[in-house]
């Protein structure tokens, strides 16, 4: 039986009485060198300030010039999620008064956006809740580019702006709302992250708030209408989305259980305190006058390649280089190595269990899969989740866990050993596995002397159960087994000890 | 008035070749101009020392042998809207009163790598709104044709918004400035002093680096005495640009200009609107417009009435989309980032209000709040949008015009000669507007390339101009046109004796 290693963050929600309707709205941070509409750099961490175009600051007289390479990586995106893509979307002036949007309106796709109808199906598995995965399939309504704003930060007594983030290419994804708990929802998020990363649009990477997400709640009764909705705004990691939409529903059972009324409001997760506040709301009622950018020519994409020259941007040479999707990627690890679909999406899930299976496998292709994804996530992903350590990076190498494999193969180790070498490169990882397992003595003991040395004193040390398995109770003989291998340290070799206790009992 | 100053920036930049000539005497004697007719308020700033350094730099190439071209070492005056590196830009308001750019306006880089000497920024309606320039931080600019120019309030307007431009190559300072036209403003202004005013096709010249007043529509203007001065002007400024994306892709092509003798416009048909013949035009310019039509009917293939039924509705469209982009592109001065900030900490909503309040005109601040209301929500349909439909019509009349009938529409430019400074300014700023902009505005609503000329003066001694249109792009046609009748009409701006005096002795 496989043990499955992840953390359970759910809170599940199961209510008969209700429906529960919950949809998302992802802002995706589009990886580029430059800004959506300036030549300004992107860099996360850079001092605050220091990548500000004078576009950036709305400086009077400044234009927007856009940037072919994030089209480039909307269509993407749009593409692998399915969407169609228009070929003609405008940019929109989206108007209201914050301190970090400098010209006092965000550049967005409100009327024609750059792509629609879409859909998203990712599987929704979470151990311990879920037995066995499900997929599900969420329209995507829409994808659109725009600007990020500036950060604001404050202190007791001022407020300061910071211009790094001004302008950097967002894709807003809009989904249809038909998910129904906080599981579903981060499955999603989950599921986008793993498509996004690998099409190179997005690093998915929330705690840069490279992906940010806002989570629309209601609950009606079976029957009735849609009730009113709450959003959760800036959800800021895979497990808050989780317990935030769990916690909104259940929040809302609660207050329509007692007769209450929801309120439209905007809410966001606190993750201290494990629950959504409702924030003072300044956009209730805000009228954003949207216009239509008039900086900026309409966006055309050759969506019929064989056509003659018309847009800038050719769909066919775009979409030509796409890599495989995980929903492809997890379909051959179970129709060409056997795995299960929970192994498939656990190993799917991280790039680098993918990475290092792979490797592992084709190096020596006739280790047996399942022992390879067994290593990789009973210990390896244990391990690293145990220490809190982001796989990614990991100083572990694909050579560690192949030398521990193929040690256990050739008999030289047994797989507690294995696990043990495991945890000690964790700690020593500059080493090889040769070493770790030379100096700490932990190669099998093979030895038939020692061996039966050690059996003949576990003999000696537990005459009662020796006389039950003379009585016939043959099982006993594991537990005299047991006691040999524990005091070996776990090193003795198991079939000689079973072997020769099965001889001396005779 | 000095003898070089009649001479057109060819025949300048050939004395500078040959010697006769140099660009540093020049700018001396056009800084010394300007310092003499400071009263007519031309200039928000003065740039001498640029001036003296570039005029420097260029008599260096002409000893050197090495001109840049026939710009290099000329005077010339930019609206105080474009961006200059280094020099505060104001567009005339208390918002922008100490703004310094850190960059050159397209249009004034290429002039500054072309050579040509920056003598001063000039004095506009604040952020462009307005006819007149008449609402400037910096008061009126003067008409340098004005009958009485010592009596408060007895001066002419020069028109706008691009005044400053106009009056300073109108008086000899320089010899071609640059406005921004966005409904007319420069087209009027050009009427008024008497001096050519070019509006190109939408996208044929960047406005990267002008301020904007309405994007879809502004575009930056030529203000010379001669024709010919203007298309080297253009020669220069036009072109792809990558910094703005609606600027054309395609190369300009250079635009020579025959010799006025050997002009051939035989094969030119010529259009006059009849809807241009409109209440409030003075029965002189109405004079002028039959004249010249006359004047052409004699050379070219047809001179026909016709009719672009949707010319009286285009004033109204223009207001909805013009306080509708105002609105947008005025969101910006929030005094966060650059410009004017209130002294206020109890918020930053606080800070807004008050900076905004006491950083624009009353006219900024009308424009601001009508086209917010026709932005919200519940007017969008029926204000913007269906000002965008009417639009799309008013371009369909010129579409429809230009690929049936004719190639250039004949038109008034104004209505009247210059108004008295106390009559203009008893109207509101929109009822000016609605006026002064009537005829000029449509072409701005289509994005055709438009050209006024001086004509002749009225019996108050007034200039009159006429305007021309043509079809996108059609600059070389519509500029043959133009310098044809120059050198039939015989204007000369500079034959006005009250270039001598007005001066300070």
């Amino acid at each position: 039986m496989i043990r499955i290693i992840s953390r359970n963050f759910s809170t599940k929600v199961k209510s008969k009485q209700w429906n529960t309707v919950v949809g998302l709205e992802v802002h995706a941070q589009i990886q580029s060198n430059t800004k959506l509409f300036s030549g300004s750099q992107i860099s996360f961490s850079a001092p605050l300030n220091s990548r500000v175009s004078l576009f950036d600051a709305a400086i009077p007289g400044t234009l927007p010039v856009l940037n072919e390479r994030c089209v480039e990586a909307g269509i993407k995106t749009a593409s692998a999620l399915n969407c169609t893509i228009n070929s003609l979307s405008m940019f929109d002036r989206k108007h209201y008064f914050y301190a970090d949007l400098p010209s006092g309106y965000q550049i967005t796709q409100q009327r024609a956006a750059l792509a629609n109808n879409g859909s998203i199906a990712f599987p929704v598995f979470t151990p311990g809740v879920n037995k066995k995965p499900y997929t599900k399939e969420v329209k995507l309504q829409q994808l659109q580019l725009e600007q990020d704003s500036g950060k604001s930060l404050h202190d007791e007594t001022r407020s300061l702006v910071d211009l790094n983030r001004a302008g950097i290419p967002l894709m807003e994804l809009v989904f249809d709302h038909t998910l129904e708990d906080g599981d579903e929802a981060s499955s999603l998020v989950k599921e986008l992250i793993l498509i996004l990363k690998s099409l190179g649009t997005c690093s998915g990477k929330m705690e840069e708030g490279a992906l940010r997400v806002d989570a629309n709640v209601s609950i009606n009764r079976p029957g009735e209408p849609l009730g009113t909705r709450t959003e959760i705004k800036n959800i800021g990691s895979i497990r808050s989305i989780t317990q935030a939409v769990n916690y909104e529903i259940n929040r809302q059972i609660e207050v329509k259980s007692e007769g209450g009324e929801i309120t439209n409001e905007t809410r966001s997760w606190d993750a201290t305190l494990k629950k959504t506040i409702a924030m003072r709301d300044k956009e209730i009622q805000q009228d954003y006058r949207f216009m239509p950018e008039p900086n900026l020519p309409m966006l055309l994409v050759d969506t019929n390649s064989d056509e003659k020259v018309r847009g800038n941007f050719k769909l066919k040479r775009i979409i030509s280089d796409l890599p495989k999707l995980p929903a492809e990627i997890r379909k051959e690890l179970v129709e060409n190595f056997a795995l299960t679909e929970e192994i498939a999406i656990i190993i799917v899930n991280e790039a680098l269990l993918l990475a290092y299976f792979r490797k592992i496998l084709s190096t020596n292709p006739k280790l047996s899969p399942k022992s390879v994804s067994n290593i990789l996530i009973n210990d390896f992903l244990k391990i690293a989740n145990e220490r809190n350590e982001n796989l990614d990076s990991s100083r572990i190498s694909s050579e560690h866990i192949l030398d521990i494999l193929t040690y256990i193969e050739e008999g030289k180790i047994n797989l507690q050993i294995g696990q043990i070498v495991l945890r000690k490169l964790f700690d020593s990882s500059e080493k090889s596995c040769f070493e770790i397992i030379d100096e700490s003595s932990l190669w099998q003991i093979d030895d038939d002397e020692e061996i039966e040395k050690m059996c003949k004193e576990a003999i000696e040390k537990d005459p009662k159960a020796v006389a039950q398995y003379k009585k016939g109770k043959k099982k006993v003989l594991f537990a005299i087994a047991g006691n040999v291998f524990n005091t070996s340290n776990q090193k003795a070799n198991m079939r000689k000890v079973v072997k020769k206790l099965e001889e001396l009992l005779e | 008035m000095k003898r070089h100053v009649n001479l057109t920036i060819k025949q300048v930049t050939s004395c500078y070749a040959d010697g006769s000539l140099n660009p540093r005497l020049v700018t001396d004697y056009a800084l010394e101009d300007s310092s003499q007719l400071k009263s007519l308020n031309i200039f928000t700033k003065l740039t001498p020392e640029t001036a003296l350094h570039q005029a420097k730099e260029s008599a260096f190439r002409y000893e050197t042998k090495d001109p840049k071209g026939p710009l290099d070492g000329i005077p010339i005056a930019i609206k105080d809207n474009f961006c200059t590196k280094d020099v505060v830009t104001t567009c005339a308001s208390k918002m922008l009163e100490n703004f310094v750019p850190t960059y050159n306006a397209t249009v004034c880089q290429r002039l500054f790598n072309a050579g040509a000497v920056l003598l001063g920024k000039t004095n506009l309606d604040q952020f462009g709104m307005g006819s007149g320039t008449v609402d400037s931080i910096f008061g009126p600019t003067k008409n340098i044709w004005s009958e009485n120019l010592k009596e408060e309030g007895k001066f002419r307007i020069v028109g706008g918004s691009s005044g400053g431009s106009a009056v300073a190559v109108a008086t000899g300072i320089t010899y071609a400035a640059i406005g921004s036209d966005t409904g007319g403003s420069t087209r009027n202004p050009a009427s008024y002093c008497g001096v050519v005013g070019f509006k190109p096709t939408y996208g044929l010249v960047s406005r990267h680096g002008l301020i904007p007043l309405v994007n879809s529509m502004d575009v930056p203007g030529i203000l010379t005495r001669k024709v010919d001065d203007l298309a080297l002007i253009l020669n220069t400024i036009a072109g792809p640009d990558d910094l703005d994306s609606t600027t054309f892709k395609r190369e300009f092509k250079p635009i020579n200009l025959p010799e006025t003798a050997d002009i051939d416009i035989r094969n030119v048909r010529i259009g006059i609107p009849k809807e241009y013949h409109c209440e409030g035009l003075s029965d002189e310019v109405l004079e002028a417009w039959v004249e010249i039509a006359d004047l052409l009917q004699s050379e070219v293939a047809s001179v026909e009435q016709v009719a672009m039924q949707h010319t009286s509705a285009s004033i109204f469209v223009y207001s909805i989309l013009n306080q509708c982009e105002v609105s947008s592109n005025m969101a910006r001065y929030d005094g966060i980032e650059y410009g004017h900030r209130a002294d206020e900490n109890s918020s930053t909503e606080e800070l807004y209000a008050k900076t905004r309040s006491e950083g624009f005109n009353r006219v900024v601040k009308t424009r601001i709040l009508t086209g917010n209301y026709f932005l919200l929500r519940k007017n969008y349909h029926d204000y913007f949008e269906k000002a965008l439909k009417v639009r799309r019509l008013i371009k369909n009349d010129f579409d429809q015009v230009f690929s049936e009938k004719v190639d250039v529409l004949l038109t008034p430019t104004t209505m009247t000669d210059a108004p008295l400074y106390s009559d203009f300014v008893s109207q509101s700023n929109r009822d000016q507007c609605a006026v002064q902009d009537f005829c000029t505005q449509p072409a701005n609503m289509a994005g055709v390339p438009a050209i006024t000329i001086p004509i002749k003066l009225s019996k108050k001694g007034l200039p009159i101009g006429l305007q021309l249109m043509s079809k996108n792009l059609s600059e070389e046609t519509l500029l043959k046109v133009a310098k044809w009748i120059e050198g039939k009409v015989g204007f000369d701006c500079l034959e006005n004796n009250q270039i001598y005096n007005a001066r300070k002795d």
